[in-house]
């Protein structure tokens, strides 16, 4: 039929089973929220949701927050390469009561933190790279 | 719904001797401090005021688009889990930085800068010149 | 809200391809770029997935030259298409002084390419601008299928769809051959311009 355009199924680049996902979430849950993080989410660079764990006392619109947190590190990534740097460091969004922590876990994922002022930023760097590490060693 | 008329108007008007006070402004602030670049743009992207050191050659509409985008997002995902606006956006790279500064509710502050400025210098030299602009609104 | 420099007698002017995902937004900025390679003197700047998704957003300065004695830079934007992206796609209508809707002519996108124009009017409605006032082009793309054999939804059938009430000029077109993506670009270009001779005097 000569036709470019494909339709409208896409799929992801990686694969998690069940049990994969499992541990992820066991990661989340034991690194990060026992350690007073509100909210946990891994989502991949097109925004969408892998593993998400909370306190149980967040009702944020994480859907979007996640659009949103894929769609800003790829600006942020972008405006390094303009200014000539392979990428920026961390990115961290200190609020009055809620702040954002978001760190590259591998070229695929996001690991994002929503931590209040119970958590100093130290320890929560701490927590998210040992996080981060555990997760790349799913795989 | 009561729509604002659409024939595409700033909210603002800058006539020529303000660009030159601000231009004066990045020039003597900014630029003499050691800052490698500088942009005032408003929030749609679009460059009004730019200064640099005659050593950049980035792409700076493009930059200007990112940085406006990045800014939206921030401010978003900070309304997203209740917060009012998170701090101010700073990106450390190994020879270049990005800081950025909301002046008011329709411009930023964009700085480029390498490792010769501290960031505490250069937090207060943004301070001293954002004060400088808004002032020539105030008056 | 384009932004008119006085004092370097510089206009820069927002334009964004809004649309259904798939629908061909960054293809058409991928002729514009390729067709006036050597006017455009940055990159085209795309915020993509692995997928070749829009995420965020395209983004192409284009100098068109001298307005009314003004040089005129027209940034031209895309929207990420998918329905999910909705809260970045809001983010990229900030200040948007014209629009084209690029709609898809395949029969099975007819459903998609009327919620997304009435998500566009939606979120202009987020900004307080109104569909009806905004300069709009509507762009019926895809047509190039039609030779390969592939039935589309017709001209008639897509104008009934989506341009009986808006009324605003249209154009068949294929992005990827190139056809008609000037045209549309121009036109739209032409009436954001006519908006906004008031402030160029």
């Amino acid at each position: 039929m000569g036709s470019n355009y494909d339709d409208n199924v896409s799929f992801t680049d990686y694969t998690l089973g069940q049990e994969q996902l499992e541990r992820i979430e066991h990661i989340l849950t034991e690194d990060l929220i026992k350690s007073g993080v509100h909210s946990a989410l891994l989502i991949d660079m097109a925004g969408n949701i892998i593993a998400k764990c909370d306190n149980g006392n967040c009702e944020h619109d994480l859907y979007s927050l996640a659009a949103l947190a894929s769609a800003n590190f790829a600006a942020v990534d972008t405006m390094a390469k303009i200014v000539g740097e392979e990428e920026f460091s961390l990115l961290f969004h200190k609020g009055e009561s809620e702040s954002i922590h978001f760190s590259k876990v591998n070229i695929e994922f996001l690991l994002i933190t929503i931590f209040g002022k119970e958590v100093s930023l130290g320890l929560l760097r701490l927590k998210v790279a040992e996080a981060v590490e555990k997760i790349n060693n799913v795989w | 719904m009561a729509y604002e008329d659409n024939i595409s108007f700033t909210d603002y008007s800058l006539g020529q001797e303000e660009l030159e006070r601000i231009e004066n402004v990045l020039e003597e602030d900014l630029i003499r401090s050691g800052v490698h670049s500088v942009l005032l743009i408003d929030m749609a992207g679009n460059i009004i005021a730019q200064r640099d050191n005659g050593d950049c050659d980035h792409d700076l509409y493009s930059l200007a688009a990112l940085a406006s985008a990045n800014f939206a997002a921030v401010d978003t995902m900070a309304k997203i889990v209740g917060e009012e606006e998170f701090s101010l956006l700073f990106h450390k790279g190994e020879n270049e930085n990005i800081h950025f500064s909301k002046v008011n509710v329709e411009f930023l502050l964009i700085t480029i800068f390498g490792k010769e400025v501290s960031l505490g210098l250069l937090r207060l030299k943004v301070a001293e010149a954002v004060q400088k602009i808004n002032d020539m609104w105030n008056r | 809200m384009a932004f008119v420099n006085m004092k370097n007698k510089e206009v820069q002017a927002k334009i964004v391809y809004y649309g259904p995902g798939r629908g061909g937004k960054t293809t058409n900025l991928e002729y514009i770029y390729s067709k006036f390679r050597e006017r455009i003197k940055s990159d085209m700047v795309s915020i993509k997935t692995h997928g070749d998704r829009t995420l965020f957003f395209d983004f192409l300065p284009f100098d068109i030259g001298k307005i009314m004695g003004y040089d005129v830079k027209i940034q031209l934007y895309t929207v990420p298409g998918q329905v999910k992206y909705d809260a970045t796609r809001r983010l990229v209508l900030k200040g948007v002084d014209g629009m084209v809707f690029v709609a898809d002519s395949q029969i099975e996108q007819r459903k998609k390419n009327i919620l997304s124009l009435k998500n566009l009017q939606e979120n202009l409605a987020s900004y307080k601008k109104s569909i009806f006032k905004v300069p709009l082009v509507l762009q019926y793309n895809k047509r190039d299928l039609e030779k390969g054999g592939v039935s589309l939804l017709p001209m008639e059938t897509l104008e009934k769809d989506l341009n009986s009430q808006l009324k605003v000029p249209s154009f068949p077109a294929s992005a990827v051959t190139g056809e008609n993506v000037v045209p549309t670009m121009k036109k739209i270009i032409s009436l954001t311009m006519t908006s906004l001779q008031n402030v160029m005097k």
